[in-house]
């Protein structure tokens, strides 16, 4: 089973000349990027989530279980996205990230913690030099509505902080006005803005925020130019809009990073996020990757689940499977907010 | 021509709704003397016992802070509506338990009273079990009575209605929430209470009502770490259930057991008939005791 691996040292390539040479075209326009997206293959809404849910009936059981909880575990980025956030709570939080569950020490670690910018160097001193990560939104999260210096000086600020992940949005105003060309500068602009100046860079997830795309034709489109424009990984969702992460368009997504691979050889992370709370629902999306984009992406360096409870259920699963009983909250560490003031 | 019965498939009663076993399964219920046959049940799985007990953790801190005198008029109102599906309960409890239409009539009576009787009992326990310790020092010691969360009861093999009222009612009232395993033979009188459960005020999940074998299921609740009590009443007379090894598998998360009655590892099912006293309310309580600084 695989753990976490090192950031590649991908160096930041020339997201423009790249996409003038798929598209073929001498100067990367609009219109030409409107052309490449709307000549994707429209998706079959009812096929697609006819699809998703004949996946969502696999049957694993037993050993199959057992592992795919424990991949789903180290998955997890796990996420504390609110306003009230305070250190005291991002400490807890890497706590849990390091020993998920005191009573079974073998517990796999999530793959990183999930927070705002301005908590990234608290996070990074509590997880120490351990290998669980440390992901910040950034780009005016969650809703993207800032100038293009606040969001690159927001992200240059968490990368700056020693976060090993930049979470940003896309200008959900700018795709649904089919201003394409707009969203894929600024895709490329905060890649460049992940550098770290030493030859290394921050791994980049592009939040798409699905919910607010209207159709899956829009996520196809949108996958198609978060990865045409540099994105590392292709998010669904910020957790803040519903729906979130849903089985259909995390499969149109896994259709589009194994499409990209067979285009350009390159491999595309996907983070479904948001709204995936049970085992049950971890390990239906696990199919889902093992059917659509293949095995090789069944690894936390190219799948991750976005989410917060999540854990709790995986751990409340694994405990079950470990000691034959059923558990409850009370043997899970409580990392719930603090309403006791 | 003679008209098609119409026999019906039950379902299971979990956190206020009618779900179908997620095992699938059903099974047929006869009647106890003819042989009959009555309608299909629902036979719950471990999964189902999950999920029930789920509901009841959720519903637990919401019925345990409702006031006391809420909780008994919640009480109250499911005796209420008993009443009104009168008719029903007693030919159930006939069919179930091959009773005369007056003994049926009878046990229908004792079980709508009983609900009333622990009704009456929401909002006056607290003052009996607890009260003010005398104690050498210059503090107040206040101790009062407090429920201990969500209790797997196994409900009686024989008296399908005024059984099951017996255990269900004194786990309730004091805000502990049930996860409830019928009678495997008899359970269409414990259906029919769900469905006055659902139609009266008692929020959803605080009653969990699963049809099935308690052989199956008890191991289960048991050792379930969630739990916090179990009332072993059902383990009287329910084929292959050894309820020494259901105390056992309680002991892991240390809950609360309430043993069978009979004697040594005998397990006899009680005369639902006598008036009961508190013993029953009492298991399922915890007393939270209170030092404070006296003044002068």
């Amino acid at each position: 089973m695989s753990t976490t691996t090192e950031t590649p040292s991908r160096t930041a390539i020339d997201a423009t000349a790249r996409a003038r040479d798929l598209l073929g075209v001498s100067r990367l326009t609009n219109q030409a990027l409107t052309t490449w997206l709307h000549g994707l293959p429209g998706v079959d809404q009812v096929g697609c989530e006819a699809r998703a849910a004949g996946l969502g009936t696999r049957s694993i059981k037993t050993t199959s279980k057992q592992w795919a909880i424990d991949l789903a575990i180290s998955m997890i980025d796990l996420t504390t996205l609110e306003g009230a956030d305070t250190h005291g709570r991002v400490r807890g939080l890497a706590a849990k990230a390091l020993v998920p569950d005191p009573s079974d020490l073998s517990t796999p670690r999530p793959a990183a913690v999930c927070v705002y910018g301005d908590m990234v160097a608290t996070a990074k001193q509590a997880l120490g030099d351990s290998d669980v990560k440390v992901a910040a939104v950034a780009t005016a999260f969650p809703s993207g509505r800032a100038s293009m210096a606040i969001k690159l000086a927001d992200t240059k600020d968490a990368v700056k902080a020693g976060a090993d992940e930049i979470d940003m949005v896309i200008d959900r105003g700018a795709f649904l006005s089919g201003d394409y060309l707009t969203v894929f500068n600024q895709i490329a602009e905060v890649t460049k803005a992940c550098d770290r100046g030493d030859g290394t860079r921050a791994r980049l997830k592009v939040i798409m925020e699905t919910g607010e795309l209207v159709t899956y034709d829009n996520v196809r489109r949108a996958s198609w130019l978060s990865m045409l424009a540099g994105g590392d990984f292709i998010k669904t969702s910020t957790g803040k809009i519903q729906p979130a992460a849903t089985l259909p368009v995390t499969l149109i997504m896994l259709e589009a990073v194994r499409d990209w691979r067979d285009l350009t050889g390159e491999m595309v992370g996907v983070k479904p996020a948001g709204g995936i709370k049970t085992s049950k629902d971890a390990i239906k999306f696990l199919v889902t990757v093992s059917e659509i984009a293949g095995e090789d992406w069944l690894t936390n360096q190219w799948f991750r689940f976005g989410a917060s409870s999540l854990l709790n259920d995986l751990l409340l699963q694994r405990q079950r499977m470990t000691t034959g009983a059923y558990s409850g909250a009370n043997y899970i560490a409580d990392d719930s907010p603090s309403t006791a003031y | 021509m003679a008209r098609v019965d119409v026999k019906k498939t039950y379902k299971l009663y979990i956190g206020g709704k009618f779900p179908r076993s997620e095992s699938g399964r059903s099974y047929e219920v006869y009647a106890a003397k003819k042989g009959t046959f009555l309608a299909n049940a629902a036979q719950g799985s471990r999964k189902d016992a999950r999920d029930a007990v789920t509901a009841a953790r959720a519903a637990q801190p919401g019925w345990a802070s409702a006031t006391a005198y809420n909780r008994g008029q919640v009480l109250y109102r499911v005796a209420e509506v008993m009443e009104s599906r009168r008719p029903q309960l007693v030919q159930e409890v006939r069919d179930a338990e091959g009773l005369s239409p007056a003994a049926a009539e009878s046990v229908v009576s004792q079980a709508i009273d009983r609900w009333v009787w622990y009704a009456g009992w929401s909002d006056k326990y607290v003052q009996i079990l607890g009260g003010l310790n005398p104690v050498a020092g210059p503090y107040f010691n206040i101790s009062a009575s407090e429920p201990t969360g969500v209790v797997a009861v196994l409900a009686p093999q024989e008296s399908s209605l005024l059984g099951l009222v017996s255990v269900i009612a004194p786990a309730i009232v004091s805000g502990n929430t049930v996860v409830v395993v019928t009678s495997a033979d008899r359970p269409l009188p414990a259906i029919t209470l769900s469905e006055c459960l659902a139609t009266s005020d008692v929020p959803g999940g605080v009653v969990n009502i699963i049809t099935g074998k308690a052989a199956e299921i008890a191991p289960w609740l048991s050792s379930h770490r969630d739990v916090n009590a179990i009332d072993l009443a059902g383990a009287a007379g329910a084929e292959g259930v050894d309820w020494a090894k259901l105390e056992e598998a309680s002991a892991d998360n240390l809950k609360r057991v309430l043993r069978p009655a009979g004697t040594g590892s005998d397990a006899v099912e009680p005369d639902w008939t006598q008036t009961p006293d508190l013993s029953r309310l009492t298991a399922f309580l915890e007393t939270k005791t209170v030092w404070h600084p006296k003044g002068r």
